[in-house]
């Protein structure tokens, strides 16, 4: 202590040293406390697919410039559709990749072609900006396998997600680290 | 080609044979016998290893001992400068700013309240770290290692002193802000203080306009009243405050003994430094003792005040809860009193779930809301009533010291004083003597 009268103990200085005390005490509890409670593996934020309703804010709610949320595509699930409603907008002119008929507004899902009459859709993830408009017409008409998953080579991890804060569905959560994505599957009730 | 429109329709009676539902194969996948096409997976890229955000821990450590050292034992401005200017670097543009011990209130509030929410092992460490130093060494996590403070300090050119009452009264937006932080934390609503971090959109270089809006405004407010967020909004310097009044080890402006020779007296751009008292005028004592035990009096009456007015406003406050809106928001639209629908309560209404059960969780929490109003108000009227009392209780000083509670151990005092500059053989010893 700094006080000039060493020997003697004060009443003031004996009460600032009990608090003292007191207050390492509590924090030595508290952190015997948090380090029983608390888990080693650190969490992440992620989207249940299966509660997402594609609503868009994905795409600008992120503090990132581009959005760290990307469509993800569960190819098991998908059906390989010639008419796919996640890659043609509605009502095209024709039924070819030309870019009038897409309805990504970045152009960020590739069509190829691998046997009669099925077709293969990737995303590109560079281009994909999470809107989630394929995710949207996908679900509403097809089998669902486009979804929207936070990539976690982009996600900052913010302490309070923005895209949380703003998401309607509440669909999103912290998972642990170890296992940052929800994906489709086939087997899911 | 085939009419799109004859594909859609086809596609609805489809549907509507199978039992429309998200997620179900409507289109079972191929088999692909002609080609052998083998079925790719989506690739997973993984989040940031963990063995990193355990470097981050030991870095905080590192740079908490190192202030302290710095501050303390070296007594060196320069060095402590160095040493925030790394700080702002590492935790506010490399880390991004997050995860901070300010923020890390909120993860330890909910983890305390909500059990299914389990908090990593480092944010723990970030929360505790700091305080601990505090306890030992005074605010040195504030003068070098937190980002936030950093980045004001350096925009602190044209400091100048704010009478002591403003300073004072505007701290107890700190307190407030502590509490309603804490509010909402415990009720699961929103991580306030993340989400009016000023600063954290420079770190990361991009954010909300009206956030950064505010940022801006205060660096521009930080260039003559020193440090701004720290002394008036850190709610996190609340309890660091607290921790600081106590501290074993503290700053001392001078090396030795303090010759009063009023060289420091308006070298503190935070307005800490506290001059030695006067004599008690005649009469003070009789009239201020009277004051005091009005104070006293008055004090649960400020805290039961606080609380009802707390508890009154859940209503107001419980909106902070995104069920509360949610709840709201579809009310009125069964009442038929707002047209369409929003996100989320068509989201709401494609779960299926009962609108009465919606209701029900929303009351409860509103009670929540009523409950921590109660905690939350009556913690307000306390601060406001020990402010009261504080100020009008006299301490005897009969030197320049730091207050130890407003103290953020920068260390730009030190050079102001003749002692110092004699421990640092700068000066003779005729400069002590005077």
């Amino acid at each position: 202590m700094t006080e000039n009268n060493k020997d003697n103990i004060t009443r003031r200085r004996f009460l600032r040293e009990s608090v003292w005390g007191t207050c390492l005490g509590g924090l030595g509890a508290a952190a015997g406390f948090f380090s029983g409670s608390s888990k080693r593996t650190d969490t992440v934020w992620q989207i249940d697919p299966y509660t997402c309703v594609a609503c868009g804010n994905c795409a600008t709610y992120c503090v990132l410039e581009e959005s760290a949320v990307k469509c993800v595509h569960a190819y098991a699930v998908c059906g390989y559709c010639r008419i796919c409603f996640g890659f043609f907008g509605p009502e095209p002119h024709d039924i070819t990749e030309a870019a009038e008929n897409q309805l990504c507004p970045t152009g960020a899902i590739k069509r190829t072609f691998i046997e009669d009459p099925y077709y293969e859709y990737t995303i590109d993830e560079k281009l994909c900006n999470g809107c989630g408009k394929c995710v949207k017409g996908c679900n509403a008409f097809g089998n669902g396998s486009l979804f929207l998953q936070v990539r976690h080579d982009r996600c900052l991890n913010c302490n309070e997600c923005s895209i949380a804060a703003a998401c309607p569905s509440g669909a999103y959560k912290r998972v642990p680290a170890d296992k940052p994505y929800l994906l489709k599957r086939v087997d899911h009730a | 080609m085939i009419g799109f429109r004859h594909v859609i329709i086809g596609a609805v009676v489809f549907l509507v044979a199978r039992g429309a539902a998200s997620g179900v194969e409507r289109f079972p996948p191929p088999d692909f016998v002609e080609t052998n096409h083998s079925i790719p997976s989506p690739t997973v890229p993984g989040p940031r290893q963990d063995v990193y955000e355990y470097i981050d821990v030991v870095v905080l450590l590192g740079a908490l001992v190192l202030s302290s050292y710095l501050v303390l034992k070296r007594r060196s401005r320069r060095a402590v400068f160095g040493l925030m200017v790394f700080s702002l670097a590492y935790f506010g543009f490399w880390r991004k700013g997050c995860v901070c011990p300010i923020g890390a209130i909120q993860n330890v509030v909910l983890s305390i309240f909500d059990r299914s929410y389990v908090m990593p092992v480092t944010v723990a460490a970030f929360f505790l770290l700091p305080l601990v130093f505090t306890l030992f060494f005074g605010r040195t996590f504030c003068a070098a290692v937190c980002p936030l403070g950093a980045i004001q300090d350096l925009a602190a050119l044209r400091p100048i002193a704010i009478p002591r009452w403003l300073e004072s009264g505007l701290r107890l937006f700190a307190y407030g802000y502590l509490g309603a932080a804490v509010l909402f934390a415990a009720t699961g609503s929103a991580f306030a203080i993340c989400r009016y971090d000023p600063f954290v959109a420079f770190f990361r270089l991009s954010g909300r306009l009206n956030i950064l809006i505010i940022g801006v405004c205060l660096l521009l407010i930080g260039v003559f009243i020193g440090r701004p967020y720290c002394r008036f909004i850190c709610p996190y310097g609340v309890i660091l405050r607290q921790l600081s009044r106590i501290s074993s080890r503290r700053v001392t402006i001078t090396p030795d003994e303090c010759i009063k020779c009023r060289l420091c007296e308006d070298s503190c751009p935070f307005g800490a430094i506290r001059e030695p008292t006067a004599a008690w005028p005649a009469g003070y004592y009789v009239k201020s003792k009277k004051r005091l035990a009005f104070l006293i009096v008055l004090l649960p009456a400020l805290v039961l005040a606080g609380g009802r007015l707390g508890a009154g406003l859940k209503a107001v406050t419980g909106r902070a809860h995104a069920t509360v809106r949610l709840a709201e928001r579809v009310y009125l639209e069964e009442e038929g009193k707002v047209e369409g629908t929003t996100d989320a309560s068509s989201a709401f209404r494609a779960t299926g779930k009962e609108v009465k059960d919606l209701y029900d969780e929303a009351s409860a929490l509103i009670d929540r809301f009523g409950m921590g109003g109660w905690f939350f108000g009556g913690f307000v009227g306390l601060v406001v009533g020990l402010k009261l009392i504080t100020v009008s209780v006299r301490r005897q000083r009969t030197d320049y010291e730091a207050d130890r509670a407003s103290c953020l151990a920068c260390g730009r005092c030190f050079e102001y004083c003749p002692r110092e500059q004699l421990r640092l053989k700068k000066a003779k010893e005729t400069v002590g003597k005077g």
